[in-house]
């Protein structure tokens, strides 16, 4: 079998903030280095990053990275690891200045400095009060940062290959990382791309939710092909949820619109809210509400055809005082959910926004899998960055404006790890390893020539609706139990997909294909993980985990301080420790996690 | 190049994938509804718009900006009409 070979020092899987930073770092450094998107890099999903990037500038008022540090422990619910987590608060001024000096157009005061804003869960002085920490480029911050990082790349030199889907990833027999199988979508031509690093930057996959705030492309496409090439996934149980997405559609639904006086009501139209917070009610906090909400689901009070929604009512509220207090909700309602608020409830249900576990790395972006008793055992020539990674620096819960953060550090982290890495190879490539070109080109072989198989469309809302009812923001034991055999059913759906059209140009529905591949690959480790973890930590909230005072809110140090190891062989779990060993400071000690 | 050149057609189709979930929300039922019944004029059109950047597109999609250019209109008001 004959397929063409392209070399580079170095290849990148996706040209979102951490690929394009990482691109940037390798192609000043004199490498010469490949970035592989599906989209025009711009148009990753980098651009959804509204909020900021966070760092302790002190530009307005007193800040520390060790404050920093802190509000980042307290948040992952002590399963961040804390070297990781002290190496990204210790370099975030600096990153940040850099892409300052990028172009970055920041925010700024009077005096010429980065103008810094409060965001949730940052604090001055180890929690204390808010602080002053995000810096941010109006409401379009990650839209700024890939252009900045875009334009330096290309006067880098940076070899874009856009519209590329990676495949699979290239491993020798010895488990070194050689390269990715990749299809350019213009013409389905499978090409190999060899280097000597080999980095995965590619981002969530949140699309394996029902309701979900992801974009079409965010399909873990990296997670799918480490799964696949005997990786393992960490803590895939720890996803961030947002109460109110519109049902169907995942565009969130702002809090304020509570603020502002609207009910929630289940399918009898009661105001459900008043019986879970009695004082509370419609205004309790995020993790009360999206509770109620889906205990009022799980109970058959849902509304619509399949009982899946609770309804946001605002229809009792002056249509002035929502034209001038909630602009733009009236249109989001009508474009998405398809209901003109003033005169009907809004069709909400808890949505799917970020993926806390991911491909394990190090601090150094180097990828690590047990081997031998050593947990910490590094994986040569694969690298992985951003929110396809698991570093582990948001554990189990991401603070707000951390992720683009994570992206410029572990970005820029990863990057240099892979340049003393490919300095320190021999200047000729290895022998390609043909054992991973052959399956990949096999898998595909497969798509094209399936007979009488599942469509893609159902296998995939089939996959999306056992996760949301299974394995959504609210967890209970029988449902994960549940969810974990249905979901291996839609796993022989995805095994037997077929394509109707198999013309080779721009053919999208084989692009779908392959994705739906790599998503099940995570839906899987979803569950499995979520199904034995027992206790209640972060974003991950089962109704069985009690509140004790050894388990405050069902937080279970004793058994589960620790992080989960997904591997797709046999769907078998292990575990590994948490690490409580910052690089210089003490460590942040446990403490229960209350704001 | 043919307006109705296939590939060209499959790979506005592929182009209308964002990184946005607004957009693709509304993309997808363009791209269902209208695509194939545009004109060569419109076609060209809506190819002009996928080269804006998300946020702009999203922008001008939502009303929140406007777009001082007669040849985009017609397209822009069944985007917002959807």
């Amino acid at each position: 079998m004959s397929v063409p070979v392209r070399h580079f020092d170095a290849v990148i899987v996706g040209a979102g903030g951490a690929g394009m930073r990482a691109a940037l770092q390798l192609s000043e450094a004199g490498l010469k280095t490949a970035v592989l998107s599906k989209v025009f890099p711009t148009r990753s999903h980098t651009v959804a990053a509204q909020g900021g990037v966070s760092a302790s500038l002190g530009n307005s008022e007193p800040d520390h990275w060790h404050w920093h540090m802190y509000d980042t422990v307290k948040g992952s619910d002590w399963l961040g690891d804390q070297d990781a987590i002290e190496f990204m608060c210790r370099e975030a001024p600096k990153v940040v200045v850099e892409l300052e000096h990028f172009g970055m157009p920041f925010d700024r005061n009077a005096d010429g400095t980065i103008y810094q804003r409060p965001f949730g869960g940052h604090m001055s002085n180890f929690g204390e009060k808010p602080v002053r920490r995000a810096c941010a480029a109006a409401d379009r911050t990650g839209h700024a940062m890939l252009h900045a990082l875009y334009q330096r790349n290309v006067r880098a030199n940076t070899h874009f290959f856009v519209e590329w889907m990676a495949l699979d990833l290239i491993r020798d027999a010895e488990g070194r990382v050689q390269g990715v199988v990749a299809m350019e979508m213009e013409t389905s031509d499978i090409v190999v791309f060899q280097a000597k690093a080999t980095l995965f930057a590619t981002g969530g996959a949140g699309r394996i939710y029902a309701s979900s705030t992801n974009a079409f492309i965010n399909t873990g496409d990296g997670l799918g092909m480490a799964a696949r090439a005997g990786i393992p996934l960490e803590d895939m149980e720890f996803w961030q949820f947002h109460p109110t997405g519109v049902a169907g559609a995942g565009v969130l639904i702002t809090e304020g619109v509570r603020g502002e006086g609207g009910i929630l009501r289940n399918a009898q139209g009661e105001r459900f809210m008043e019986r879970y917070a009695p004082n509370a009610k419609d205004l309790a906090s995020r993790d009360v509400v999206s509770r109620a909400m889906v205990t009022e689901i799980n109970e058959g009070r849902g509304c619509g055809p399949n009982k899946d929604h609770v309804l946001l009512d605002i229809t009792h509220l002056d249509p002035e005082v929502i034209k001038s207090k909630l602009p733009g909700i009236r249109e989001i309602s009508i474009k998405f959910a398809g209901v003109d608020p003033i005169q009907a409830p809004i069709p909400v249900v808890p949505t799917c926004h970020y993926q806390m576990g991911g491909i394990p790395t190090n601090y150094k972006g180097e990828v690590v899998v047990p081997k031998d008793g050593d947990h910490k055992a590094v994986v040569p020539g694969f690298y992985a960055a951003g929110e396809v990674a698991c570093a582990s620096v948001h554990g189990a819960n991401r603070l707000g404006t951390n992720s683009l953060l994570d992206l410029l550090v572990f970005g820029k982290s990863s990057a240099n790890s892979m340049i003393e890495f490919i300095k320190s190879e021999p200047a000729e490539l290895p022998e390609l390893a043909m054992a991973d070109v052959e399956r990949s080109i096999a898998r595909v072989k497969r798509l094209d020539e399936q007979k009488n198989g599942t469509n893609v469309h159902e296998a995939r809302s089939a996959m999306q609706r056992v996760m949301q009812n299974h394995c959504g923001v609210f967890r209970f034991k029988d449902m994960l139990a549940e969810g974990v055999d249905k979901i291996l059913e839609v796993e022989k759906m995805v095994k037997r997909c077929e394509i109707a059209d198999k013309s080779k140009v721009f053919n999208t529905a084989r692009v779908e294909a392959l994705e739906l591949e790599n998503l099940i690959e995570v839906a899987k480790a979803t569950m499995i993980s979520a199904n034995a973890r027992t206790e209640s930590r972060g974003a991950h909230v089962r109704d069985d985990a009690p509140d004790t005072p050894e388990t405050p809110n069902g937080r279970d140090d004793k058994n589960w301080l620790k992080h989960t190891l997904w591997h797709r062989d046999g769907n078998r779990l292990e575990y590994k420790p948490v690490n409580l060993t910052p690089l210089t400071v003490e460590t942040i000690a446990l403490k229960t996690r209350s704001y | 190049m043919n307006e109705f050149d296939p590939v060209e057609l499959k790979r506005i189709r592929w182009r209308s994938r964002r990184g946005l979930l607004e957009l693709d929300l509304v993309l997808t039922k363009f791209l269902a509804q209208h695509f194939d019944s545009l004109t060569p004029a419109e076609l060209d059109a809506y190819r002009r718009l996928l080269d804006l950047p998300d946020t702009d597109f999203l922008d001008v999609v939502n009303g929140k900006a406007e777009i001082d250019d007669p040849e985009l209109a017609g397209i822009v008001e069944i985007l917002r009409g959807l």
